[in-house]
């Protein structure tokens, strides 16, 4: 009997979706099977308090794919990136460091606090810019195998390794140092100013269980600045709407393009015969076949818990048993009465359109860091703020306020474990820590919602609640993500891909995972 | 002397990044901020308040006041009804272009007409032998647009009236804290949005109390920049910039008739005259020579011209308005007036006048770029305006 179905994707997540919407467009017949009631897995936004809406897990934009953008026509199925206008770092000592998107504005701040910096900043810029360009093409790119003598991977590094000479000695000399430095020392390289390096560092400490001291987190820090809006790198902009808007839009696009969207159909089971993938079981018993299964479900997921051990090679199973999750991410969402009102900046200004960055110093990232080593959560944790209702006013009643409040580290594996009155012990710690520099913000809590690591597992399932569905450390990258020889959106079993962040290029709400995996199957 | 419009206090106040702009003689602000970008944003997610008031405005009032407007314009007025507003052209005895703008039906026999040149001589010249007494208003009538999602529900708000009865095109009298205002559902953005006419004297007291209702809808004042890009987007066209009014081009060449800017819409030769009529309606057996569309700049094909020299492509957040070619075959086909990077879109868009078949949806042309002192050409397409029109425009 024929399928019904080309192809089945497990998991409505923003990857899975790409996939879906990118295989449509080809012409094949898809179905979606989402296990919850909405699509987007950790890019979706939900109204968890009357009239507030809160981008519950992933909050801003940059990563995202400007090809899926144009391929899929995003904006004409309601995506619409607003921009991120600013940092704020409030300091211990009742100051504050910003970094204006106006060069002036900024140059003079920065100057304030040290005037070489000020100097230094352009020349970051530049070179940051210029490894965004080096990065670039390695997001569109199946990664190739250096381990490998098939004529597709010697192209593909062939191709690479012109693009990495033609970069000259400096650029290639600094991506060598982003890829294998510490953050902390990346960044002493060219600026003295603590709260600079403070800021700067948390970005290569996100979603990764690591201090900033830890070497190879310069390499997250670069993965956040390749972003691309507009033709800028390191761009960050907020999806009116909230996040779910993109994961919407995705599926809109999807569904144009003829692609079915089930939601409330969970997967249990991917069936197996001869080493082939044939198809899904649901939950509820359903069977439904394609000739190509798609997973957007993590690594460990997909294979341990869907496909099943006694279906795949042993060495496989150790190297996925070796796959580093350990999610180090938390968040909290507060419904707001009024603006918070920092005591650096008072009242209402453009500051709080922008981030807001808990991290004053490395030496606070890292103190914060070394409660989690031995498995506690970070009494005053590094936190990565926005007000979305300050970008996008329909995020909260008129007059009202959401914040989205990212925290690190809230390990997956906390000591003890993590029950009810850990999470709220940690929505504690980040409410006292945002106290500390806007004290009415206790007063102005109208609904809070805590996310631990434990919960984005068990809400949307991706394992150890890793926002990366994996970390971003170099020994599980490119070519060996998730495992070494399987890099390629194929696994051992025929028929079945990956297409989720646990495969190359990684996590953030990017698609190129996504995108991919469609363009692989679709070369079959 | 450049002149202060009546919310000027207000404008100079807030006008951070002190860039201003000229506009009929009057002084408007080019962006609040030191970037026009939040502002841009305003219109198409929130709400942007936009000084218009140095629009030209002409009250025409007489028993005879719509038989001038229809030998004057090329749209029906006639035919409308009080509380109707209508978007037109209006041409020289060639059939070109003189200038556009609306036409709203006040009652029976007043009508108000905006324009952005000086009209009253045309008029006067027109109503030869008609009962009708034409009056320009420009100073005496304040102009604010409200445009954006959120302009309906902040209107609301502020002058506590239900606004869902005003459809796209229509007008009403209201009341905001005290003052009249003729509001009219209308506006240069292509988005759901109003224009507010009132009394320079009441000003101050509308921007106060919009300000106070719309800021917890977003609310933003903004500049002619951030109407430039969404005017692009809306795919409408602007004088001197678009098109060379017929009465101020040197050559015959310069000037356009509404079949050559996509107008054929708005021209109704079934009326019995209108000035233009006999060209116009020879004009229109033919196919037009020139056609005014809508391109967008194949990304790929740009990208490369940047990569090849080693750069990220860079585009224009800030739109131009010079004239640039547009080639297809090997040869000129054109000129694009207008460009823009589309922030919403996310495509790089332009108008633009095309020959014949080149101007028809789906053609392939090429558009000079210049990429590090050289000039290069990217790939186009011809696509339907306007780039955005969302459906809360009209519902």
């Amino acid at each position: 009997m024929a399928n019904r179905w080309d192809a089945i994707v497990v998991g409505g997540g923003h990857n899975g979706l790409v996939a879906a919407a990118y295989l449509a467009r080809a012409g094949k017949r898809v179905v979606v099977l989402e296990r919850r009631e909405r699509v987007g897995g950790a890019a979706v936004s939900e109204e968890a308090f009357p009239g507030f809406r809160f981008s519950v897990f992933s909050y801003v934009v940059s990563l995202l794919r400007p090809e899926i953008i144009r391929d899929l026509d995003l904006p004409r199925h309601g995506l619409h990136i607003l921009p991120l206008e600013s940092t704020l770092t409030p300091l211990p000592n009742g100051d504050y460091l910003a970094q204006w998107n106006d060069h002036d504005r900024n140059r003079r701040e920065l100057a304030r606090h040290s005037l070489r910096d000020a100097e230094a900043y352009d020349e970051f810029g530049r070179t940051l810019h210029q490894m965004g360009r080096a990065m670039k093409p390695l997001l569109g790119l199946v990664p190739p195998d250096p381990a490998s003598w098939r004529p597709r991977d010697l192209a593909g590094l062939a191709r690479l390794g012109r693009h990495f000479r033609a970069l000259g000695p400096a650029q290639f000399h600094a991506l060598h140092k982003l890829a294998t430095m510490s953050a902390a020392d990346y960044l002493d390289e060219w600026f003295e100013g603590e709260a600079l390096k403070g800021t700067k560092a948390a970005s290569g400490i996100i979603g990764t269980l690591h201090g900033p001291r830890s070497p190879g987190t310069a390499y997250v820090l670069l993965h956040h600045y390749m972003g691309e809006l507009d033709g800028v790198f390191r761009a960050w902009g907020f999806a009116k709407g909230g996040n779910g808007s993109v994961s919407e839009a995705i599926a809109g696009a999807a569904r144009a393009f003829g692609a079915e969207v089930r939601t409330g159909a969970a997967v249990a089971q991917v069936l197996v015969a001869n080493g082939r993938a044939t198809g899904v079981t649901l939950e509820s018993g359903e069977e439904i076949r394609a000739e190509v299964v798609l997973s957007n479900a993590d690594p460990r997921r997909t294979f341990l818990d869907l496909v099943g051990e006694r279906h795949l090679p042993a060495e496989f199973v150790e190297a996925l048993g070796r796959f580093r999750f350990r999610g180090a991410s938390a968040k909290v969402n507060l419904a707001l009465d009024e603006l918070p009102n920092f005591a650096c900046m008072p009242g209402r200004g453009p500051h709080l359109r922008g981030a807001i960055s808990i991290s004053p110093s490395v030496d606070y990232l890292e103190r914060a860091f070394d409660e989690a080593k031995y498995g506690e959560f970070s009494r005053r944790p590094y936190l990565d703020i926005v007000i979305p209702s300050m970008i996008d006013p329909d995020m909260a009643p008129p007059g009202k306020h959401v914040m989205s409040i990212f925290v690190q580290y809230a390990p997956y594996h906390l000591a003890g474990g993590w029950t009810d009155a850990r999470r709220e012990a940690l929505g504690d710690a980040v409410v006292d820590t945002l106290a500390e520099y806007a004290p009415n913000v206790r007063r102005a809590i109208l609904h809070r919602q805590v996310v631990t690591p434990a919960d984005i597992e068990r809400l949307v399932g991706i394992s150890e609640g890793n926002i990366f569905h994996g970390e971003l450390t170099l020994q599980q990258l490119f070519f060996l993500r998730p495992v070494p020889a399987w890099a390629r959106y194929r696994t051992p079993i025929e028929g079945l891909y990956q297409c989720g962040s646990g495969t190359h290029p990684g996590g953030g709400v990017m698609g190129a995972p996504g995108r991919l995996a469609a363009l692989e199957i679709l070369r079959r | 002397m450049l002149r202060f419009t009546p919310f000027h206090p207000r404008v100079a106040a807030l006008c951070q990044s002190h860039a201003w702009r000229r506009w009929a003689g009057y002084v408007v602000a080019s962006s609040y901020e030191l970037s026009h970008e939040r502002e841009y944003h305003a219109i198409r997610a929130a709400a942007a308040l936009i000084d218009v008031s140095p629009l030209y405005k002409y009250r025409v009032h007489g028993r005879d006041a719509d038989r001038l407007l229809d030998r004057v314009v090329t749209r029906e007025v006639r035919r409308s009804a009080p509380g109707d507003v209508l978007y037109t052209p209006w041409c020289d005895a060639a059939g070109k272009l003189l200038d556009d703008g609306t036409i709203a039906r006040l009652d029976e026999r007043t009508f108000r007409l905006t324009a952005a040149e000086p009209n009253l001589r045309w008029l006067q010249d027109n109503a030869l032998g008609l009962e009708v007494a034409i009056e320009d208003v420009s100073d005496s009538v304040a102009a604010l647009a409200l445009q954006g999602p959120n302009a309906r529900v902040i209107l609301e708000a502020a002058c506590e009236t239900d606004l869902g009865g005003l459809r796209y095109f229509k007008q009403a009298a209201v009341r905001l804290r005290g003052s009249p205002l003729l509001v009219s559902r209308t506006g240069y953005t292509g988005d759901l949005g109003y224009e507010l006419w009132l009394e320079p004297g009441d000003a101050l007291a509308v921007w106060d109390a919009l300000i106070e209702a719309g800021t917890p809808f977003g609310l933003t004042p903004a500049g002619m920049l951030a109407l430039d890009v969404a005017r692009i987007e809306a795919g409408l066209p602007l004088i001197d910039v678009d098109y060379v009014p017929a009465n101020r081009a040197l050559i015959a060449g310069q000037t356009s008739s509404p079949y050559e800017l996509d107008l054929a819409w708005a021209v109704k030769l079934d009326k019995p005259f209108f000035v233009g009529r006999d060209a116009l309606a020879r004009e229109a057996q033919r196919p037009p020579e020139w056609r005014f569309a809508g391109i967008e700049v194949d990304w790929p094909s740009f990208e490369r011209l940047f990569a090849a020299v080693g750069l990220a492509p860079r585009v224009p957040s800030v739109a131009w308005r010079t004239s640039v070619p547009l080639y297809a075959e090997g040869a000129q086909v054109g000129y694009a007036t207008s460009g823009v990077w589309s922030p919403l879109l996310k495509r790089y868009i332009a108008l633009a006048h095309l020959r014949g078949r080149w101007g028809s949806p789906g053609a392939a042309v090429e558009i000079e770029v210049t990429v590090e002192h050289q000039r290069k050409r990217a790939g186009a397409t011809v696509v339907t305006k306007p780039f955005f029109d969302p459906a809360r425009k009209r519902a």
